[in-house]
């Protein structure tokens, strides 16, 4: 029997993970999509061991739906990325500074 | 340490170490790799909790498309590698501080809530030999989960949308394409012209 | 009778709408024949109404509901009685002489149809005036009669004087009709009811009972009157106005640019008289507060002498007769202070013939003149006008209450009750009244001298064309001079008599027993008793004047002025010398005017200016833009926050988790 705290503490590394990942990659914009991806991984982790603790579908069911969503914005995160590549030939975050008040 | 328990550590472990690889290795490729590996093994984590569905799902759909998507659009771009080299090392004791007390933070609090010894979590009936995930899951999305579903569905159209709209640039001359403007605009005399023509030519 | 009264009002509205809007396909003369026609028609259903009236019974009835608010109820509706009827019968017959008289004199006026229109319109705003009975009617004919007043006045509308004397009159009566409203309001408030009737009875309950449980007696209190004084004196205000008393006098002498017909009419014989009906026909609210009627003394005896030197200086011929309109209305508002109603009405009466005829003759001396209004081109039209001469010399000496004329009898009357009156005022008001007959007298003759007497001053052209004026003039002229002698006949009957005790109604009341048409306290307003006790007839009245110190000082004003303008004149100048500074003070009309427009046109303008820098610097620049700029200015400095990074974002965000999973955290182990 798997401690419910022990698949949520993995799901808690994994979260700080990909957060420092997105923190510390300061040139690939394609790693911090992974990151995000890593993120909902972790999240989905949750959804799934709480699902199996409470004994109640619906946690999966909110995986089903979260994989939809990561599935189209991985979609269009990649899309988008391409397009700015072609535009600006590169793909370093350092750059991507237009935001800026 | 039961079975299970060990085969959860052993898959916990991987997804870590895979995860770590994801955010440090340089190589892009390699880090797509990484998350593959990352989500195979987290597959088998929902697996141990009893989310066959998900599991094979996240393998067929994350391993299987997404992942292709992304190795596909690294390998199309043309990266320059050398502008890629990362100097991480300078921020690296930062990042590592910020997310080893998110960390702390949270297991502590996941330690406190006493997850493991409330009764609300620990009754995990044993499933009948019957039971079907596969089954239970798609009774509850097509009754009670029906609208959100559609609309689920919908979001994907609109991603495979925006996705071409977002990508589709108009190339040279040659290529033939649909101008529904133009289309509509059109008249008869436009396209049809009467020619008068002697009769045996 | 309900349909004849009804006919009454409504054949000059016919008039004024087929003239007003169909003037054009009506013609000049169309214009001319249907109005006249039509309110000489209202002046011979007036005479019938008045023929056919029962004595005892008074005609009281509600001909149209408007509307039902929280039990007030809002009506058309006449109470015709001898106080309206008498007012119908001069509205109607110096509007119909006018109608004519105007046939002559804006003969080449371009707005002929407008004229004939505004002057009909202008007679049915004034019969709903005097018949209502209800206070909403009132206060509609109030406001119609001044809307008529401030078109007329403008009638000239390209004339830049003229825009300014009717916005003048329009803005100063407006200062009045609040005063009036807020009355209405006030009564409305303690008596629920618009009614006349029921308004007398229900105040009369009101102001006998138990006061406490009053609503605004608080607010009275604070501004130590009682309500009864409150009522009376807001809808005084009103009658200031409406009036023309001191000090909103300022725009009946600026109201002479219109054209001379309607200074005859409406300012001068009806409109400005609106105040003195109402005063008598509320007389039993003003009965209720000896602090009003004081202040109503005081006011009339100003204005009444006062008004009337200012005559002494003026040249032109119509602000003379405007002056002396003042200061007769100046003695109808003593004679309402001194709580002789019927004697201030018959003054109106009187005073509506023969100043009506005075401006007449006036305008017919304009026209002959060629539009000349100095008195000082004029002189020794006697021989060149003999019939507007008579009736101008019939005129003045009904003015200056000459025995045997109509004036001498109501003005008489007038100084009589103020003499026999017990207020505190009333001695300041006798003087005043007595020194007015000896300035109304000097003032109307040196007029009367300088325009019809001595040489003949104006150019050779004028000179040339004079000529008595035609016929549809001077017929008005001599059907106004009638009444300006035999009206003061009537004396005996309307003012000693028994025609103004018309009982209108029982009320069911503990307190009023009855309503009569002017009711007067005679306990403590003695004034009118003592009158009645001491007349002993027509002949004897005019005997006992004729040795009454009034016509020796109306004589003694005729004599100075005999010498001073024919015999002497190096007098005049020798006074205009010797008191130059007084010359100066009546020359700015005791700088009223001037007051006016530094204290309240400049005062407003600047307080306008101070509000409106204060909305510019405080409101729009600390407030409204004051806000956008800190906004913007909070925005410039956090942009710096705005790095564009995703890293950066993604840091804030990491360290906002952080601290609150650091507080979850607390919280928890607290």
């Amino acid at each position: 029997m798997i401690p419910l705290s022990h698949t949520l503490i993995v799901a808690a590394i994994l979260f700080s993970i990909s957060l420092a990942g997105m923190f510390l990659n300061r040139k690939n914009v394609l790693i911090l999509l992974m990151c995000i991806e890593l993120m909902l991984l972790s999240v989905n982790l949750n959804f799934i061991a709480f699902s199996h603790y409470l004994n109640d579908l619906g946690g999966q069911l909110f995986v089903f739906f979260i994989l939809t969503v990561a599935a189209a914005e991985a979609a269009i995160g990649l899309a988008i990325l391409v397009t700015m590549f072609r535009n600006r030939r590169t793909i370093n975050v350092q750059n991507l500074d237009s935001l800026k008040g | 340490m039961t079975f299970v328990q060990f085969l959860f550590n052993i898959y916990a472990g991987i997804t870590i170490a895979a995860a770590i690889g994801v955010v440090t290795v340089r190589n892009s490729v390699y880090a797509a790799l990484c998350l593959i590996l990352t989500f195979f093994s987290s597959a088998a984590i929902w697996i141990l909790l009893e989310a066959e569905f998900l599991g094979i799902v996240l393998v067929l759909v994350y391993v299987g498309a997404v992942m292709v998507l992304f190795l596909f659009v690294i390998m199309m771009l043309d990266i320059n590698r050398e502008q890629l080299v990362e100097r991480f090392i300078k921020y690296l004791p930062a990042g590592i501080a910020v997310a080893v007390i998110i960390a702390i933070e949270m297991i502590v609090v996941i330690q406190r809530s006493a997850f493991d010894t409330s009764e609300q979590y620990k009754a995990v009936a044993q499933n009948a030999p019957d039971y079907n995930n596969t089954e239970a899951l798609g009774e509850l999305l097509y009754t009670q989960y029906l609208y959100p579903f559609e609309i689920a569905a919908v979001v994907l159209l609109v991603a495979i949308i925006a996705a071409i709209m977002l990508t589709l640039r108009k190339r040279a001359v040659n290529v033939r394409s649909q101008d529904i403007e133009k289309q509509l605009r059109v008249r008869p005399e436009d396209r049809v012209r009467l020619v008068k023509m002697k009769s045996g030519q | 009778m309900g349909t004849l009264y009804l006919l009454i009002p409504l054949a000059p509205l016919l008039g004024a709408i087929l003239a007003g809007f169909f003037g054009k396909q009506l013609g000049r003369k169309g214009a001319h024949f249907v109005t006249s026609g039509l309110v000489a028609f209202s002046f011979i259903l007036s005479v019938i109404a008045f023929m056919q009236m029962d004595a005892n019974e008074v005609y009281n009835q509600t001909v149209y509901q408007w509307a039902v608010i929280d039990n007030i109820k809002m009506e058309v509706g006449f109470l015709v009685d001898h106080l309206t009827i008498m007012m119908m019968l001069v509205v109607t017959f110096v509007s119909l002489m006018v109608h004519i008289y105007t046939i002559g004199y804006m003969h080449d006026d371009p707005g002929y149809q407008r004229f004939f229109s505004y002057i009909s319109l202008f007679t049915f705003s004034m019969l709903m005036l005097v018949m209502s009975n209800n206070f909403l009617q009132l206060f509609f004919g109030w406001e119609a009669v001044g809307l008529v007043s401030y078109l007329l006045i403008g009638f000239w509308y390209k004339k830049d004087t003229a825009i300014y004397a009717n916005m003048k009159a329009f803005l100063v009566n407006r200062v009045g009709d609040f005063g009036f409203l807020l009355g209405i309001g006030v009564i409305v408030i303690y008596a629920n009811s618009l009614d006349y009737i029921t308004v007398f009875e229900r105040l009369g309950v009101a102001m006998g009972g138990d006061n406490n449980m009053l609503p605004l007696d608080a607010l009275t209190q604070a501004w130590g009157l009682n309500h009864q004084d409150m009522i009376a004196l807001l809808l005084f205000i009103g009658a200031m106005g409406k009036s023309a008393q001191v000090p909103l006098h300022v725009w009946l002498p600026d109201s002479m640019e219109g054209p001379t017909p309607i200074s005859a009419l409406i300012h001068a014989a009806t409109m400005v008289t609106a105040g003195i009906f109402m005063v008598s026909r509320l007389s039993p609210i003003f009965e209720l507060s000896d602090t009003v009627l004081n202040f109503i003394l005081i006011i009339g005896a100003t204005t009444a002498f006062f008004m009337g030197l200012i005559g002494i200086i003026q040249n032109d011929i119509k602000r003379v007769v405007a002056y002396s309109t003042l200061s007769q209305l100046g003695y109808m508002v003593v004679a309402l202070g001194a709580s002789a109603y019927s004697a201030a009405v018959f003054h109106l009466m009187t005073h509506a013939f023969f100043k009506a005829l005075l401006f007449l003759a006036a305008g017919s001396v304009i026209i002959a003149m060629h539009h000349e209004q100095d008195i000082r081109k004029m002189g020794g039209l006697k021989r060149h006008m003999p019939i507007t001469y008579w009736t101008s010399l019939v005129g003045s000496l009904a003015l200056i209450g000459i025995p045997g004329f109509a004036g001498f009898f109501s003005k008489d009357a007038i100084i009589e009750a103020v003499h026999a009156s017990t207020l505190p005022a009333a001695g300041y008001a006798y003087f005043m009244v007595l020194l007015g007959v000896f300035v109304t007298a000097f003032y109307s003759f040196r007029m009367f001298f300088l325009v019809f007497h001595g040489d003949e001053r104006m150019d050779d052209h004028t000179l040339h064309h004079l000529h008595e004026s035609p016929k549809v003039v001077t017929i008005p002229l001599i059907l106004l001079a009638i009444p300006s002698v035999i009206a003061g006949y009537f004396i005996g009957t309307m003012v000693m008599g028994d025609f103004f005790n018309q009982v209108t109604l029982l009320p069911k009341a503990e307190h009023l027993h009855q309503v009569t048409t002017i009711m007067v306290d005679h306990e403590r307003h003695p004034a009118m008793e003592v009158l009645r006790e001491e007349y002993h007839g027509i002949f004897s009245f005019i005997f006992h004047g004729m040795i009454a110190l009034p016509f020796w000082l109306a004589l003694a004003g005729v004599g100075a002025a005999w010498y001073i303008y024919m015999k002497d004149d190096s007098i005049a100048d020798w006074f205009y010398n010797r008191f130059q500074w007084l010359y100066k003070i009546l020359d700015n009309k005791y700088y009223f005017d001037t007051f006016n427009q530094k204290f309240f046109a400049n005062g407003s303008l600047n307080l306008g200016t101070a509000f409106w820098t204060f909305d510019k610097t405080i409101i729009d620049g600390l407030f409204v833009n004051g806000v956008a700029k800190m906004t913007g200015w909070t925005a410039r400095l956090l942009s710096h926050f705005q790095t564009g990074y995703l890293y950066h974002y993604v840091m804030a965000m990491a360290l906002g988790v952080g601290f609150l999973m650091a507080w979850l955290f607390m919280a928890l182990s607290a």
